[in-house]
């Protein structure tokens, strides 16, 4: 049952072949027997899943279920969830009960999917390894010694290891896709302003984005369908029809003018999974499409202005973390400086401090011009790249990231060698532009990602590609070891 | 050594919308602590800013009011500090791209003249929350109190044209009127919906360059303003003239102490590490809906000023005091209406009424007396139904709630006699009564009996309680006395 796509379980719940409390009683039991070795969620809400499938058998046999009624799902612990504690994978918010739902969460939640509990993730989303959650890393269902990826690690593995058919996740860096592509999955991070952003917890505003994580991509648009909203309260959110992404999923390919970037194929890219990159790229082209070398040739600055776009908003953004309204408060502080100093110092773990610095360090007076100004700057460059690119192509292509999953401890002593695990995913998101990862080959065993980044709101045409490659492929049907 | 003053202002301005600047909670003014913040205002992980529309509206009819260039497209930024009635760690904020740029406040002077005060800006910014410390909360606890914070303000920045406490007070007067005209802010000071920061340095006569200022802030009284304006531009002067420095800092005046001390100097002031809010798109606004903003701006005070002496033929002087508080002069022009009579609802509504609003403290929007009360008062003034002093008794007993005019002259028996048959037999009683007076008038010099008058209107006035109609009293007894001499 658990390998059965969300496409597959909404047939069998429609057909009645096993009802949502079964298929809920599964997911829960595999969680409980199998997670202990993951990692991968942060806590498990059993009887609400189990309520809300009773209530989701109720509508189906009723005759008027919604889209995604008595689907199981897990929800990035970065979603605030009414009642049920939301962490953000840091100590500073292990005793936080939002009184809300994020938008994202209320929209699972009348289209009738369950909630089986919440994913870890790096604390605050800042990581590509999820080594840095206070709840411990996540470990990659394909080699356990390896890291999942992250930020969105405990949704990539939990899906990986068919503890769930979907997740959501958010994307900042590559947060989706770099996790999606080192566990094997398929992953979406829509057009910023797609998806809205109200309770779910902010890293880097400008750039936060929440998308799904399924196995295939046409869960993945089902996914979509249901989490893409307009929200005024939202400023970001964009006020655009929410096409119907699953609509087009069989369309051909013939014609399709992809665009192959030189500057995601240069050095630093690990060998195996430039074999499997190409050999995709090949698979479309057996598809009807053309392949057309581009280039964007500020990518190479996308990290440096990153790296100081993303801490720059994220060292306001964490400011709220004071221990004066909720969240973790030191002891017996002695006077004002003294509880914030403590509070901060024991609830925000190394590399959120650490961007907290350097944020704080870039916004400073006299240093801002040379670097918040500047970053500011390359932002537009990257994003000019793309408009210019996406005048002769339809869709861009590369790897998701330069190399499989890495063993733990590999990149922890050295932050910028983790800051360039997001080497191909990050201008994306400075340009503000949908993104995706799908399977695409194995190397040692372990998953390889292909990425593809469409136009703004060009998300339906991305998850056709993704579909029609994943018709002719299997790819995202293989299984780590051990967990068939 | 003659000194020379340069002051100049920052004002707060609390816009009076109905809910907050980004969120929906209420502003109203003195409910429980903490029972007006939302999840917004609290800054509750993962929550969103929604701009009010009705406080830009606010803020672009300011920017209209004072001739000033409205900015089209305007940022909001956030300005990074650590407090904790700052929840979000960070006040939202406009400093490189605020809505109202440069502009000008014209201010009368108590000789006459009137001097242009120019404006930089204005931008719009949330309030934050109150701090209660010790001894306004709980002995050892700081208490805090959210339910400010959010509120919508706008900030308006002077350059440095003012010369004295005299014309800052005469400007800050100026703004609180077209604020209150323009019904963006309800101006109670006391409340905080004003409150000013005042930048102060003095130089030698004569000389260019600004000298080293300091900033006095949160001043919430034209008063406490002019007070704190004195004393700093004193301490300065002293300062210089003994050859000390001025120390670029903060001050804090206490109103009640007339005291003021140092808060923290240049070098401890924070870097407040702006840039603009990835949560709130930049505020655009078209040239049509500013138009139409501009169509529906109310009358301003220095228009109304000039109609009050155009329709009631007022002084310029007591249109000015009319016109500068839009409630004052809505006030005002109900019981004009309703009495038909400018002049005497101009001086009762600038004499006493004010004079007992003082007093007691209160708005005239809460007046115990309506204009409609005032109005039946001032009709029987001017149908001599009662005299000025009665009148003033009537006007008691209206404001401590016995009724409208009428009923009070009714039950209080305050009706003036004018009835001369009455008044005659009334002049002839005290004539009667007082042989001695009449005879020390009759053997005065003629030109001298003019002073003894005085005495009889005083018998036959006490002989009437008070409702003899005094000017026919005084005619029938010049003409009795004429008899007898």
């Amino acid at each position: 049952m658990h390998n059965l796509t969300i496409t597959e379980l909404i047939d069998g719940l429609k057909n009645r072949v096993f009802s949502s409390t079964e298929i809920t009683q599964h997911f829960l039991a595999r969680i409980r027997n199998l997670d202990s070795e993951f990692n991968s969620l942060i806590t498990l809400t059993e009887n609400q899943a189990l309520k809300a499938a009773k209530t989701a058998d109720q509508l189906i046999a009723a005759g008027n279920a919604p889209e995604l009624c008595g689907v199981p799902i897990v929800h990035k612990d970065i979603f605030c969830t009414e009642g049920v504690r939301t962490s953000c994978g840091s100590k500073m918010l292990d005793n936080f009960v939002p009184p809300y739902n994020a938008t994202v969460v209320e929209n699972f939640r009348s289209s009738g999917a369950v909630m089986l509990g919440k994913t870890n993730m790096d604390e605050f989303a800042m990581g590509s390894s999820n080594e840095t959650s206070f709840y411990g890393p996540v470990k990659n269902p394909w080699s356990t010694d390896s890291v999942p990826g992250g930020s969105s690690g405990g949704s990539a593995a939990a899906i990986a290891a068919r503890l769930a058919p979907g997740a959501t996740a958010t994307d900042t860096g590559g947060s989706i896709r770099q996790p999606a592509a080192l566990c094997g999955i398929t992953g979406l991070k829509p057009t910023y302003g797609r998806v809205s952003r109200w309770g779910m917890i902010a890293f880097a505003s400008s750039l936060d984005q929440g998308g799904p994580m399924a196995r295939t991509a046409e869960d993945c648009a089902l996914l979509l369908n249901c989490m893409a909203s307009y929200d005024d309260k939202d400023s970001t959110c964009i006020d655009r029809p929410v096409p119907n992404y699953s609509a087009h999923l069989g369309d051909s390919l013939k014609g399709l003018r992809i665009g192959i970037p030189k500057e995601y194929f240069s050095e630093g890219l690990n060998s195996g999974t430039e074999q499997a990159v190409r050999a995709s790229l090949a698979e479309y082209e057996k598809l009807g499409a053309k392949l057309v070398e581009i280039s964007l040739p500020n990518t190479g600055l996308s990290v440096p202005a990153y790296y100081v776009i993303a801490p720059a908003e994220s060292s306001a953004n964490l400011s709220r973390f004071d221990g004066v309204r909720y969240g973790h408060r030191c002891n017996d502080p002695k006077d004002l400086e003294d509880l914030y100093r403590r509070t901060r110092a024991e609830g925000f773990g190394d590399e959120v401090q650490r961007r907290i610095l350097i944020g704080t360090y870039c916004l400073s007076a006299g240093y801002y011009d040379a670097y918040y100004g500047k970053a500011q700057q390359v932002r537009q460059l990257i994003r000019q790249d793309f408009i210019q690119a996406f005048e002769k192509v339809d869709l861009i292509m590369g790897p998701t990231c330069p190399s499989p999953a890495f063993k733990f401890g590999a990149k922890g002593n050295d932050p910028v060698a983790m800051y360039l695990e997001d080497i191909y995913t990050i201008s994306t998101n400075l340009a503000g532009l949908p993104g995706m990862s799908l399977p695409c080959g194995m190397v040692d065993n372990k998953p390889v990602g292909l990425q593809i980044i469409g136009n703004y709101f060009d998300e339906a045409r991305m998850l056709n590609a993704a579909h029609q490659f994943q018709q002719v492929t299997d790819w995202h049907q293989l299984a780590p070891a051990g967990i068939e | 050594m003659n000194w020379e003053t340069v002051i100049g202002l920052e004002v707060h301005v609390q816009l009076a919308t109905k809910t907050k600047i980004f969120s929906a909670a209420s502003t109203a003014f003195g409910a429980a602590p903490n029972t007006q913040a939302c999840e917004i205002d609290l800054a509750m992980p993962g929550t969103l800013p929604v701009v009010n529309k009705q406080a830009i509206d606010y803020a672009v009819m300011f920017g209209l009011a004072i001739d000033a260039e409205i900015g089209k497209t305007s940022v909001f930024e956030r300005k990074n500090y650590f407090y904790p009635d700052l929840p979000k760690g960070y006040q939202t904020t406009q400093l490189e791209k605020p809505i109202v740029g440069a502009g000008v406040v014209e201010i009368q002077l108590d000789n006459g003249d009137t001097k242009s005060i120019r404006i930089h800006h204005a931008h719009l910014e949330e309030d934050a929350g109150k701090s209660l410390h010790e001894g306004n909360f709980r002995s050892g606890v700081s208490g805090i109190d959210l339910n400010r914070a959010g509120t919508p303000l706008i900030e308006i920045v002077s350059e440095p044209d003012m010369s004295s406490a005299e014309e800052a007070v005469a400007f800050a007067k100026k703004l609180h009127s077209i604020v209150t005209s323009l019904g963006i802010c309800d101006g109670e000071m006391s409340q905080g919906s004003m409150r000013f920061d005042v930048n102060i340095s003095v130089r030698p006569q004569g000389e260019t360059t600004l000298g080293t200022r300091t900033e006095t802030k949160n001043l919430n009284s034209f008063k406490f303003m002019e007070d704190a304006i004195h004393l700093e531009v004193e301490r300065q002067i002293d300062l210089l003239e003994e050859g000390s420095e001025i120390i670029q800092e903060t001050r804090l005046y206490n109103g009640e102490t007339k005291v003021a001390r140092s808060m923290r100097s240049k070098e401890e002031a924070n870097d407040y590490r702006y840039f603009p809010c990835p949560d709130l798109l930049p505020v655009v606004i078209s040239d049509e809906h500013i138009e139409q903003l501009r169509s529906k701006l109310p009358e301003l005070p220095d228009a109304k000023q000039q109609r009050f002496i155009d329709q009631y033929d007022l002084s310029e002087y007591d249109a000015g005091v009319l016109s500068t508080d839009a409630t004052v002069a809505n006030y005002f022009e109900q019981t004009a209406t309703q009495s038909k009579n400018a002049k005497l609802s101009a001086n009762w509504v600038s004499g006493e009424l004010s004079a007992r609003l003082n007093a007691e403290n209160i708005s005239i929007t809460q007046s115990p007396v309506s204009a409609e009360q005032l109005a039946s008062l001032i009709i029987r003034i001017a149908d001599n139904s009662i005299s000025s002093k009665m009148a003033k008794q009537v006007f008691d007993g209206i404001w401590n709630g016995e009724g409208d005019a009428d009923q009070i002259i009714e039950a209080r028996g305050l009706k003036q006699v004018s009835d001369s048959g009455a008044l005659e037999s009334m002049v002839d009683e005290v004539l009667a009564n007082n042989q001695a007076m009449v005879d020390d008038y009759i053997n005065t010099d003629a030109d001298k009996r003019k002073k003894k008058l005085g005495g009889f209107m005083g018998q036959i006035m006490k002989a009437s309680k008070g409702q003899a109609n005094p000017q026919q009293v005084s005619q029938i007894l010049a003409k009795k006395l004429a008899e007898l001499v």
